[in-house]
């Protein structure tokens, strides 16, 4: 006697179990204001990505195309997997010292782990993170970057 | 002298067969192989195969200086990154006596318990979706983004943030942050009771994990499963409990222990767990002191010679690491004892006897993330 009335207990409770997810679901269904999903490549014009988002390391220039890397090669000894060269060279500055300038700052992107410890040890803070975030391409030498723009020069007052 | 009998054992009896499942399968959460030999579909043996997502990640630490460190235990376990990282900054700043300030032990306490809530929400919508409920993982996903949205505006990514650094944090949390954290938990309140009504109260679910895969608290301990998944089995090994680091000792909380060690248990655990961190993060998000974000380090970290060990309670257990340092900028060994391997150990006694269908179930229960049992 007492299995059977479980054996119709169990019907019910699985039942009202059952319409009790459904009506969570169903509830969604009917709403469609708390739909939370992106149309990305439609929404890309007007996608913002937040100010501190870590998309690549950059160089960021003035209006008059002046950077604030001294060449010094910190960034360089405390990048973890060698994603960053710096090739520099000495010039005489004109008063007879020698000053080290930057030739190329070379960012190898494929390599890079995001891991922020070359923009942390900037002492010229030179190096910042860009909201790029589209990487995709087809060719694989394209992810090895020149960070300082052609023609640029140091800013004045950096040491 | 007595002689020996060598009689040879064969590796499979009569009527068995073996199945690989993994390393391409949905349901093993990455590239685990697991050489099931069954018996119709009883599972008799199971064999996990690891290595497929081996980095050497231990020793590539032992090239890299203490902060370059910090970046590959993000890449251990992947869902808990923040408290990968925490043992690591742990261990650098006992062994070099650094006294880090209060804001940043709160904030670090803030930031592991929303790790650790993201990781069960992405294990309870896994676990959905092993189990045959898709809707689940829906679900789950909509509500952990909350949490990434959180921290991409406050450390700049997602899952890898490397946001930790010997002796403080890499950067000040951003101005809206304590704001959107009290948001996400309201709204958390209020999502999780969707999350009982749709798969805790579901019979189905109840009745294909109940009484699965049971582990004893002699075999949880014997096999060092920590986590919900050994407190489930009534295994009391919560670090943040017994060796409370940064906050913990200043936070009221409870340690969830159940007694029965089933599948359906280890589901109740982790449920309760979010609630738990939940409970710690609201009476420290209005508390945090202000201050600095970093202790002043000197720009070399050399620990001096010697051993260290350090224990944090990841979202999966307990995670160790240990160091030996000779003195120089770079450690001499580094390993980690982590929380998915001593986990995986445990999965071949606790299935034996269950059909295939459920070793999913159980699998998902203990909640693997593969890269963190190869490293």
């Amino acid at each position: 006697m007492n299995s059977f009335f479980k054996y119709f207990t169990d019907i019910y409770s699985g039942v009202k179990s059952l319409l009790t997810g459904m009506s969570v679901t169903g509830k969604y269904f009917f709403s469609p204001g708390q739909i939370v999903t992106e149309q990305y490549p439609e929404n890309r014009k007007k996608l913002l990505m937040q100010e501190r988002f870590k998309g690549e390391v950059i160089m960021p220039h003035d209006q008059n195309n002046q950077h604030r890397c001294t060449g010094c090669g910190i960034c360089e000894t405390n990048c973890p997997n060698g994603s960053i060269e710096v090739i520099s060279n000495r010039i005489d500055s004109g008063d007879g010292k020698k000053v080290r300038i930057i030739d190329k700052h070379i960012y190898h992107l494929s390599m890079c782990t995001f891991c922020g410890l070359c923009i942390k040890t900037c002492p010229s803070d030179a190096l910042a993170w860009g909201q790029q975030f589209e990487h995709a391409v087809f060719d694989r030498a394209k992810l090895t970057k020149t960070l300082n723009k052609p023609g640029s020069s140091i800013l004045k007052g950096i040491e | 002298m007595k002689e020996v009998i060598h009689t040879p054992v064969p590796y499979i009896e009569e009527e068995e067969y073996h199945i690989n499942m993994g390393p391409q399968h949905p349901s093993t959460h990455g590239v685990l192989r697991l050489v099931v030999t069954l018996q119709g579909e009883i599972v008799k043996k199971l064999k996990p195969h690891c290595g497929y997502i081996h980095r050497g990640i231990e020793k590539m630490c032992e090239k890299d200086t203490y902060p370059q460190i910090i970046h590959l235990t993000d890449r251990m376990d992947y869902l808990s990154a923040h408290i990968n990282n925490h043992a690591v900054c742990l261990l650098v700043e006992n062994a070099l006596q650094v006294e880090v300030p209060e804001r940043v032990k709160y904030i670090r306490t803030i930031i592991d318990e929303l790790t650790r809530i993201q990781s069960h929400q992405l294990w309870w919508a896994c676990y959905g979706m092993d189990l045959g409920g898709l809707t689940c993982f829906f679900y789950g996903l909509r509500d952990r983004e909350k949490i990434l949205d959180i921290f991409e505006q406050s450390f700049g990514s997602r899952l890898l943030h490397s946001y930790y650094a010997p002796g403080g944090l890499m950067m000040d949390i951003h101005p809206d942050f304590q704001k959107n954290v009290k948001a996400f938990i309201k709204y958390f309140r209020k999502k999780i009771k969707d999350y009982d009504r749709i798969l805790t109260g579901n019979v189905i679910m109840q009745e294909r994990t109940r009484g699965i895969g049971i582990l004893t608290r002699d075999n949880a301990i014997s096999y060092a499963v920590t986590g919900p998944s050994g407190r489930a089995s009534g295994f009391s090994c919560d670090v943040r409990k017994h060796y409370p680091y940064a906050c913990y000792d200043k936070v009221d909380f409870k340690e969830i222990l159940y007694t029965e060690g089933d599948t359906l248990h280890r589901y109740f655990a982790r449920m309760e767990e979010m609630r738990e961190s939940m409970k710690i993060i609201e009476q420290l998000i209005d508390n945090i002191p202000a201050g600095d974000y970093s202790a002043k380090m000197k720009a070399v970290l050399k620990l001096p010679a010697g051993e260290y060990y350090q224990r944090v309670e990841t979202a999966r257990g307990e995670l160790g690491v240990y160091c030996i340092s000779d003195g120089n900028k770079t450690p001499f060994r580094m390993k980690f004892r982590s929380p998915n391997f001593s986990n995986l150990g445990v999965l071949d006694s606790i299935s034996r006897d269950t059909k295939i269908a459920d070793l999913v179930a159980i699998g998902a229960s203990l909640d693997f993330v593969i890269p963190d049992i190869d490293r």
